[in-house]
């Protein structure tokens, strides 16, 4: 890139102060609120602010927002709960979001319109107002959900999806198959869309079957859009807060915090408990989490690549 | 034994029997269980929205009685049908002998009262009543404000990435992608401590001014502004057009699918925006519709058919942009995943 540009020194692509201008509303909006707040973040979480003035507590004492989140079982209930529902997403959602790809890349261009617009309309529906919806779909007894699974399995007539601690994860997983696994099919379609279809050929040639040539050729040339798609319905997961706060109509995080969130934890200790420090500390800890497994996942994925 | 398991019995005897076509079975038998395997999906992904639309229509006690609409024979000889005690129990139970219908077959009619409940109730201020119209008033407002400050600055930024070379703008970029890293709710609390220094608690410049520009509508844009070739800006800059002209009248118009597709993700993120809102709007009537629907599902436990409704009047903007916009939202979506 440098080679470029010393060659179009003076160039049409040059202008002493355009640039700039065109870049001064994003210069001004990063320096106010991205690297302010990134830094008040730092300077809040070291201290304790319920107070009228902020107080320096750093990481002694017993008012430390660290230890303090460190040490609290909350923290872990919320960090559990938001980890298997990470986990969940990826292993549930992706693989259906792939086979249900699969099946629209081989079908014609009519057909795969209509049916990706349907499959994708959940995701136009926003978490609090799709919160609002399950809230009346999980009724025991008398709901969409519990109505639907008597008549097809013959089980689950009575389940108390919200009231259940053991169930509450559960119908959190299940609501977000709905929501996104049309948006995560759209990814891999895309990835599909562009594999290179005389390798298929071939390998049909060659008498390869189907899980064949799925594991050696399309999986291995979806692998960069794959891994986006992980890592985003991961950063996407740990951020998880609207639906189970709408679900819970506002008032909680269900029986036994069974639907406590990280930022669910963060908002109650910021917002609820008016603990700005605790909230950014909880902030950082979060920013940590999701660059930490990001980095795994990169690696991880990479080194399957080497093999 | 039910409808569906006999439809499931059938689905597989078909596949079966395709199976066995000699010599063409093995093609055909595929493509048929394709198609039944989307048309599940689809079935699976609308039946909530359906559900949504009938709910909207019903009483208060019809609801929980029907789960799609209401049986038309059970209806008219309703309350008297001994033929389904075990439903008439489950009103009483649900909702007190209160919440009988006083006449026959008054649970069967689909009725517009949750929608005329929902609009004309008011909410009462010492400013005034507030009506619900009002908020979704405010949302649309909300939502078109930011897009359309949104695409502006955006496209700009995008645009200075994309056609022009200058010193500092690898670091540029490199502070874009790290930014990109951290979590929103990382910037929450000091947020929340500089609306409060700034004045700007329950005023919408809270709102629209830390999302007038986003980093993924920087990329997307500069991704489709490279594009625009190089020769047809120099030629209008040769006749003499402003750089900002050149951006505004030439570039912009060019990418317009990405701008329909960035518009789309846009509207809909602010339209659905709860956290924000709920923490910086106090006023009753500049409150947004989700802000408003889970504030009040827990007051009127009894009456979740208004908020269905509210809940189908709060999907229809967005439904409606989606399908003026969808094909662009579709290769908008995917463009910076494949080529970048």
């Amino acid at each position: 890139m440098s080679a470029n540009i010393q060659k179009s020194k003076g160039g049409p692509d040059r202008h002493p102060v355009a640039p700039w201008m065109f870049l001064a509303p994003y210069l001004l909006y990063a320096a106010v609120f991205f690297a302010y707040p990134l830094l008040y973040a730092a300077w809040l979480s070291f201290h304790q602010t319920d107070g009228p003035t902020s107080v320096f507590v750093g990481f002694q004492g017993e008012y430390d927002n660290f230890m303090f989140i460190f040490t609290d079982p909350r923290f872990y209930k919320a960090l559990l709960n938001t980890t298997i529902y990470a986990i969940a997403s990826i292993c549930i959602q992706l693989p259906i979001a792939l086979g249900l790809a699969m099946l629209l890349n081989n079908s014609n261009s009519r057909m795969k319109g209509a049916f990706r617009l349907m499959i994708f309309s959940p995701n136009l529906v926003g978490q609090i107002f799709v919160g609002v919806m399950f809230a009346v779909i999980f009724t025991p007894f008398d709901g969409l959900f519990n109505k639907g699974l008597q008549t097809l399995i013959g089980w689950g007539i009575d389940k108390q999806w919200l009231q259940d601690p053991n169930l509450l994860l559960p119908g959190l997983i299940i609501i977000s198959l709905w929501m996104y696994v049309g948006y995560n099919m759209i990814y891999f379609l895309a990835g599909l869309q562009s594999v290179d279809k005389q390798l298929l050929e071939a390998a049909q040639i060659d008498g390869a079957n189907g899980w064949q040539t799925f594991l050696h050729i399309t999986l291995p040339q979806i692998k960069p859009i794959a891994i986006f798609v992980v890592i985003m319905s991961t950063i996407g997961s740990y951020q998880l807060f609207d639906l189970p706060w709408a679900l819970m109509k506002g008032q909680g995080f269900g029986p036994g915090d069974s639907a406590l969130t990280i930022v669910g934890y963060l908002y109650d200790w910021g917002f609820r408990n008016g603990e700005h420090g605790a909230a950014s500390a909880i902030g950082w800890i979060l920013a940590a989490i999701i660059f930490v497994i990001s980095i795994l996942q990169l690696k991880l994925t990479r080194a399957y690549e080497v093999d | 034994m039910n409808l569906i398991h006999w439809v499931l019995i059938a689905v597989v005897l078909v596949y079966i029997g395709l199976r066995l076509i000699p010599g063409k079975g093995w093609k055909i038998a595929p493509a048929y269980l394709r198609v039944i395997l989307l048309l599940a999906a689809a079935f699976l992904t609308l039946t909530p929205f359906v559900w949504l639309i009938c709910s909207a229509f019903k009483s208060k006690d019809a609801l929980m009685l029907y789960t799609f609409l209401p049986d038309w024979n059970h209806l008219r000889n309703f309350p008297a049908d001994a033929t389904h005690p075990e439903s008439y129990k489950a009103i009483v139970h649900w909702f007190g002998n209160d919440g009988l219908p006083a006449v026959d077959g008054a649970l069967g009619t689909l009725t517009l009262a949750n929608f005329r409940r929902l609009l004309t109730d008011q909410f009462l201020t010492p400013h005034g009543p507030v009506y619900f119209w009002e908020y979704i008033v405010n949302s649309l407002f909300l939502s078109c404000g930011v897009t359309s400050i949104n695409i502006f600055l955006s496209s700009m930024a995008g645009y200075a990435l994309a056609k022009y070379r200058f010193k500092g703008r690898n670091i540029i970029v490199f502070i874009m992608l790290g930014s990109m890293m951290f979590p929103a709710m990382l910037f929450l609390a000091p947020l929340f401590e500089m609306v409060s220094k700034f004045g700007w608690m329950d005023s919408y410049l809270a709102l629209m001014v830390p999302s007038a520009i986003t980093v993924f509508g920087i990329f997307l844009f500069r991704q489709a502004m490279v594009g625009v070739p190089t020769s047809l800006l120099e030629s209008a800059r040769v006749d003499g057009a402003s750089e900002f002209r050149i951006y505004w009248e030439i570039t912009l118009p060019l990418v317009r699918p990405v701008t329909a597709a960035y518009c789309l993700i846009t509207f809909l993120g602010t339209w659905n925006a709860f956290l924000q809102p709920q923490l910086f709007i106090q006023s009753q009537s500049k409150l947004t519709l989700p802000v408003v629907l889970n504030r009040y599902i827990g007051m009127y436990v009894q009456d979740y058919g208004i908020f269905l409704a509210g809940t189908l009047l709060a999907i229809i903007p967005p439904a409606i942009l989606f399908f003026v916009l969808q094909k662009e939202f579709v290769a908008g979506l995917t463009s910076g995943a494949t080529k970048g």
